[in-house]
């Protein structure tokens, strides 16, 4: 019997009166990982960041680990600390070193003491595989490594959940490849992940389920094997074939 | 940036040297053809002009205190104006609003009559003795009335830094105080502090206006002697160069901030 990590039943959200995510149910269980694509403007990130509660959706029901998101801002942060996320444009912090972007949540949010913190910090820098950057800035960074910097962030809070809102499309071609193959590792590892990306080659590799995204409807939901060889709509046998076509 | 005039302090005093001197020229100039000037009335070299120059520089020491003091206050204040319009709350930024469009509605004169003639009052009807120097009345009248200013001048600032920084700061769990403090406001403040250093010069200007509810400053200085002396002319033509001075070593400040800012701003 499979647990739960994230479940969506019936979530509607309106950007004022446009309908952005329509009847959305989606069950993710722990360990799993899940893969959302389709076109920009579709609502898969908005998907996404409702599940971290970046922003609220006004109907149906959000449960992480079976509690239900509320308005409640103490359930709110509890909830943000437990999911880690990673953003297009990275989102590290410009203004601190590489170490002390991955040591503030820790410190401040966990209350972890400096030295507890710096070897977490450096143990998931490890990981990632860019030890030897810990005392640079972000700018002083190519964007795979920010990218990367960014992955080891989340980690050292240790989320029991994972959200990857487009990490590879605002990288340069020739990184793409160094923050998918921290991924799939991280993926190895059994962590319950769901990312959005047009990235097919990752979703083949990882994925145990793809959606398909259109106009803020799920379109299809099937195993990665299915949907590569058989999916069902017209619009998604047509997105697939834009997006594999090169 | 070697330059620039501004970029040590031999530069600065050879820039108000050069200043000081082409508007004195000018004056002479003016006097030359017209004979209406008469700068002995604060000629140094004479014992009465020496007595003179004294008397208004004197003033100095006074509209330095009250600026810096009121600057400081309103640089405070102004931040904890600012943080409520940044709430998700909307009785918060109300709040903020109000106080804004109210206190900058106000001009600087109307508000030091009311602070300096009407508050004392105010307090009295509450059962509380707190005299309103002309001193404090004046520092409170420019704090209050700037901190409007430096209010939105935080609220820029702080929307300037990009959403997303906010969002990850809330991913890694941090409190909205959280991240204020170790995120938005760090970086914010490279963009706000020269436009506060700006109106530090406005404030100092503005106090000014303490003269008439009898602050012994610079122009309050000025007019006392202008009423015994008769000579408004070179005495308010002297006024104008003090605070010339005094201005342009503020802005030889907010420059050397702005070019420190600037300079470590990607290392």
């Amino acid at each position: 019997m499979h647990k739960t990590a994230i479940e969506l039943v019936d979530v509607n959200k309106w950007y004022g009166t446009f309908h952005v995510l329509k009847n959305i149910n989606l069950t993710v269980n722990v360990g799993e990982k899940v893969v959302i694509c389709g076109p920009s403007g579709s609502g898969k990130s908005t998907v996404v960041r409702c599940i971290n509660r970046l922003e609220e959706h006004q109907e149906g029901r959000i449960l992480l680990d079976g509690h239900e998101l509320t308005n409640d801002p103490k359930s709110i942060a509890s909830i943000q600390g437990e999911i880690g996320m990673v953003f297009q444009q990275f989102n590290l912090f410009p203004h601190l070193s590489v170490l002390e972007n991955l040591i503030l949540g820790p410190m401040k949010a966990r209350g972890q003491s400096r030295a507890e913190a710096v070897e977490k910090a450096r143990h998931y820098l490890d990981r990632v595989r860019i030890p030897d950057q810990a005392d640079k800035m972000p700018a002083q960074l190519s964007g795979g490594q920010q990218q990367r910097v960014a992955i080891a962030r989340s980690l050292c809070m240790e989320p029991k959940v994972m959200l990857f809102d487009e990490p590879t499309s605002a990288l340069d071609p020739e990184m793409i490849s160094e923050v998918l193959d921290v991924m799939v590792e991280l993926a190895l590892d059994g962590m319950t992940m769901v990312v959005v990306t047009h990235e097919m080659g990752f979703a083949r590799k990882v994925a145990d389920k793809v959606l398909f995204m259109d106009q803020g409807e799920i379109v299809e939901q099937d195993s990665t094997d299915e949907f590569f060889s058989n999916p069902k709509s017209e619009r998604c046998r047509t997105f697939l074939g834009q997006i594999l076509q090169h | 940036m070697s330059h620039l005039p501004w970029s040590n302090l031999a530069a600065l005093v050879q820039m108000m040297k050069k200043t000081c001197l082409s508007l004195i020229v000018l004056l002479g100039l003016t006097g030359c053809s017209g004979n209406i000037w008469g700068w002995y009335i604060v000629d140094p070299t004479t014992p009465a002009g020496w007595v003179n120059v004294k008397f208004l520089v004197s003033g100095m020491w006074s509209t330095i205190q009250i600026s810096v003091i009121a600057a400081v206050i309103s640089i405070t204040l102004g931040l904890v104006v600012a943080l409520p319009g940044q709430s998700a709350k909307r009785g918060w930024r109300i709040v903020n609003r109000v106080y804004v469009e109210l206190v900058r509605s106000i001009p600087l004169l109307p508000m030091l009559f009311w602070v300096f003639y009407g508050l004392p009052l105010i307090f009295k009807s509450m059962g509380l003795n707190i005299p309103i120097d002309p001193f404090w009345g004046a520092i409170i009248t420019l704090a209050v009335s700037d901190s409007a200013f430096t209010a939105e001048i935080y609220r820029s600032g702080i929307q300037s830094i990009a959403r997303g920084q906010a969002e990850a700061a809330q991913t890694v769990g941090l409190t909205y105080a959280q991240s204020m403090r170790y995120v938005i406001l760090p970086q914010a403040i490279r963009r706000i502090l020269p436009p506060l250093a700006n109106q530090f010069i406005y404030i100092v200007k503005m106090s000014a206006f303490a003269s008439v509810i009898g602050m012994q400053e610079l122009t309050r200085r000025a007019n006392e002697l202008v009423v015994t002396e008769y000579r408004p002319l070179e005495i308010y033509s002297l006024l104008i160069v003090e605070y010339l001075i005094l201005v342009l070593i503020i802005s030889a400040g907010v420059r050397w901030l702005e070019r420190r800012m600037g300079s470590d701003e990607r290392q």
